[in-house]
């Protein structure tokens, strides 16, 4: 409820409303960007850009279409690969070539105080390859069922299970 | 439905991915609004999901949010705290200045509200003058024209002109009568006549001579009212003499010949 109350008042543009939601998705969104783009200050760059358009266009967002935070997931991804198209950003990208979002992890020495006590390093080995995969193309990449199911060569029906599975072992490790 | 089912065959993941299609999503939006522990299990994997994601994020600037409000124009609320803690004397001016202008203001206001009832006041009285300058020239105008056409009467050739003169009873009188035969039509001039007394009215006798036998042409009841003393009466008859007696109000059947005021025979012309 808490939330959704959040949501209204960010769409009647109150500003302490949109503060509540940057602080709860902006890391979120930085990673995800982050994880397309490959360099940190253009993540920044994307990121702010993207809330900038939350901003400006709250009202298009519609709760019965989905959650806020797969609205404004959305929107990230969308920036980020239309960032990776622009010229500009062809000439000078590097980095592009690791596959995965566990490949680009930060190492110990980038952590800051917001990354939770959970260390990075348990995530990798905790998570199974295929997990790794499917997370990726699911949250990071904005596949769709079919498109995952076609890139993994794996049956539609699979996908949903072993996503299932895969969020459920997230929610071991950084739930509780 | 079976709510167990439905949560562990993985549609609410792919809803919180954003995989699904828009009727399933309506679908889920339905089923989390009747169903209380759907909406719980969106909630854990939406904040397993953006632990995840934020992992991923190298630290991030602590000025993105600041330039985010500024690129908004958003107002930073604590330097507008603080200058209201601490009131400069830009404040205060700005203060008295709009209280002086409210003041003026309103004393403006009283003083043009003033102004239009006086003035209003003005344009209905000089109204009134000018209706009533208007009923004055339209009573000069119809003055104007009856005295043209007195004028047009006294000079006609037709008009037999009798001069009746005062008698005993008050020898000063005198009256005058424009007889117009054609028209039937006798104009008295009774400027000579003293102003009957209160109940009495002058009555307007045609005289055959031959025996003496009077015939009323009516009494002139606004002798009083009438300013020139011009007077316009019927007269078919073949009158001989006019004369004119003091009735009492409403006029006698035969002359009252004690109050004869005046008298003047028919020149045979």
């Amino acid at each position: 409820m808490q939330l959704e109350l959040l949501i209204s008042k960010f769409q009647q543009k109150d500003e302490k409303a949109f503060e509540a939601l940057y602080n709860m998705y902006s890391e979120s969104m930085h990673g995800v960007i982050y994880n397309i783009v490959r360099d940190r200050n253009i993540a920044e760059e994307v990121m702010q850009d993207v809330f900038i358009k939350a901003w400006h266009k709250s009202e298009s967002y519609d709760a019965t279409k989905g959650r806020f935070f797969t609205w404004i997931l959305n929107i990230s991804r969308n920036a980020a690969i239309d960032k990776t198209r622009s010229k500009h950003f062809k000439n000078n990208s590097k980095n592009l070539d690791a596959e995965y979002f566990v490949d680009i992890l930060p190492s110990q020495d980038d952590l800051n105080d917001s990354t939770d006590a959970i260390g990075v390093a348990k995530f990798v080995s905790l998570l199974k390859q295929k997990c790794i995969e499917v997370l990726e193309l699911l949250y990071f990449k904005g596949y769709t069922q079919k498109e995952a199911a076609e890139t993994l060569e794996i049956p539609i029906g699979t996908v949903k299970t072993r996503n299932r599975n895969c969020i459920n072992e997230l929610r071991q490790i950084v739930l509780n | 439905m079976d709510i167990k089912t439905y949560i562990e065959s993985g549609i609410l993941e792919l809803y919180v991915a954003g995989a699904l299609s828009d009727l399933e999503n309506r679908e889920v939006y339905n089923a989390m609004l009747k169903h209380p522990e759907i909406l719980h299990e969106v909630l854990n994997i939406e904040a397993a999901v953006v632990k995840l994601t934020a992992q991923v994020s190298p630290s991030t600037s602590k000025q993105i949010y600041a330039s985010i409000k500024k690129a908004l124009g958003l107002t930073d609320e604590d330097t507008k705290v603080m200058s209201l803690n601490t009131p400069s004397k830009n404040t205060n001016w700005l203060s008295y200045t709009g209280w002086a202008a409210a003041v003026f203001l309103a004393v403006g206001l009283l003083w043009t509200l003033n102004k239009n009832a006086s003035l209003n006041t003005k344009v209905s009285t000089i109204t009134t003058d000018k209706e009533f300058l208007e009923i004055q020239i339209e009573d000069v105008h119809s003055d104007l024209a009856d005295t043209k056409k007195l004028l047009n009467v006294v000079r006609d050739e037709n008009l037999i002109n009798i001069t009746l003169d005062g008698q005993a009873v008050y020898p000063e009188a005198y009256a005058k009568v424009y007889w117009d035969k054609s028209e039937a039509t006798v104009y008295l001039d009774l400027e000579g006549l003293p102003k009957p007394p209160k109940g009495k009215v002058y009555q307007i006798w045609s005289l055959t001579l031959n025996p003496l036998s009077p015939t009323s042409l009516g009494t002139i009841d606004d002798f009083n009212d009438n300013t020139n003393k011009i007077f316009e009466l019927q007269n078919n008859n073949a009158s001989q003499a006019f004369g004119i007696t003091l009735e009492p109000a409403g006029g006698s059947k035969t002359p009252t010949m004690e109050q004869l005021y005046t008298l003047g025979v028919v020149s045979d012309t």
